[in-house]
């Protein structure tokens, strides 16, 4: 019963703030939070969880799509940065987490096509009901969860964007999720430990 | 003839001015925009035509840039669309949908600095509204769509009454 009466205010609590409709709680994981283990299926059909990372130093976790094109932009770039930095110990690991009945291209079935069209050699896998995205507090597309090795389990060392120019890769002056890398590396804090940037809106199932 | 070049030259400029819509800005100069104007309540949407929940919700924004003249309320469409789609993309865009708001597109560069700026509420994540009461100097953010006119008026309607 009691445990009901908690339950209910905390409903009531969470009701009234969405109720308000006002500012974005800050909410999901922050740097320095352990990161929230999964089990979401690869695009080549195999379930993948935090486990199959055991000899990584690190995970750089990209939340993403195949529509956004803020995501495509940066498409080449997120290769580009598998390529280098799995042989380092920490490989790309893209999430789609969107609804594809709000978005059609967002599908599973799509994510196989783009895999396989854009030759990705990091893991692709679908959030199909949206709850690791809403664990780790994603809002948008791309957004990026440097976790780093610490002990057995992975912790969050960075979250935000892949660097300051999404227009233009010639013209990017500041590299934070590579600053953030080598900063783990070093065993130091990434400075900054978050970045913001625009992006496409996760599509939430309604 | 020189009057038939003058002719060519008027018809250009009319057409020139006719198909750019769209004003650059920068984050100052918003803020400069809503602190001059005429106008106490700014509701400030950022957008991109890539965007679909943004162009979904922009005919509620056009109703209330509309229907609420006389309150003094004025919608800001701002578009963050890259810049190098001005002419491309974004102009036709506007041109078809007809929007009648005031059209920007931001002149910023460093993400990760004007974001901030605008809230420290804001993600980045697109669509998102700030509404500014210039009288009371209010300000509200909402990193969110509106799925009707009734649910953008009534998250404007209480800083319209916060000017008396």
């Amino acid at each position: 019963m009691k445990q009901f009466i908690g339950f209910s205010i905390f409903l009531f609590v969470v009701m009234s703030l969405l109720g308000q409709g006002a500012e974005v709680k800050k909410n999901g994981l922050q740097p320095g939070d352990k990161a929230v283990d999964f089990k979401l299926e690869n695009v080549d059909g195999k379930m993948i969880t935090l486990n199959h990372y055991k000899k990584e130093k690190g995970i750089i976790l990209i939340f993403t799509c195949n529509h956004c094109p803020y995501s495509v932009a940066y498409e080449d770039r997120i290769i580009a940065l598998h390529n280098t930095y799995s042989k380092l110990g920490f490989p790309v690991l893209a999430i789609n987490s969107n609804n594809p009945e709000i978005v059609p291209e967002d599908s599973f079935e799509e994510m196989k096509k783009r895999a396989k069209e854009k030759k990705f050699t990091f893991r692709y896998i679908y959030d199909a009901t949206q709850a690791i995205a809403k664990e780790y507090g994603a809002t948008r597309t791309p957004h990026v969860y440097l976790l780093k090795k610490q002990g057995k389990e992975f912790e969050v060392a960075y979250i935000g964007a892949i660097d300051d120019n999404s227009q233009d890769t010639g013209a990017v002056t500041q590299k934070y999720l590579e600053n953030a890398i080598s900063s783990v590396q070093k065993g130091q804090k990434p400075e900054p430990e978050t970045t913001k940037a625009i992006g496409c809106t996760i599509k939430w199932k309604k | 003839m020189k009057q038939a070049i003058f002719t060519l030259f008027f018809l250009v400029s009319m057409f020139a001015g006719f198909t750019q819509r769209v004003r650059l800005l920068s984050l100052d100069e918003l803020y400069a925009r809503t602190a001059t104007g005429k106008d106490t309540t700014y509701a400030i949407n950022f957008w991109a035509t890539w965007c679909r929940p943004c162009i979904a919700e922009l005919p509620y924004f056009e109703a209330i840039n509309d229907s609420l003249k006389h309150e003094r309320v004025k919608v800001l469409l701002v578009s963050v669309d890259f810049l190098s789609v001005k002419e491309s993309t974004l102009e036709p865009f506007v041109q078809k949908k007809g929007y009648e708001s005031e059209l920007f597109i931001l002149n910023e560069k460093n993400e990760n600095e004007w974001i901030n700026r605008v809230s420290p509420d804001w993600s980045g994540a697109i669509p998102a509204t700030l509404i500014i009461n210039t009288a009371g100097n209010h300000h509200r953010f909402y990193e969110q769509d509106f799925s009707n006119y009734q649910e953008l008026y009534s998250v404007i309607q209480p800083l319209i009454q916060a000017k008396q």
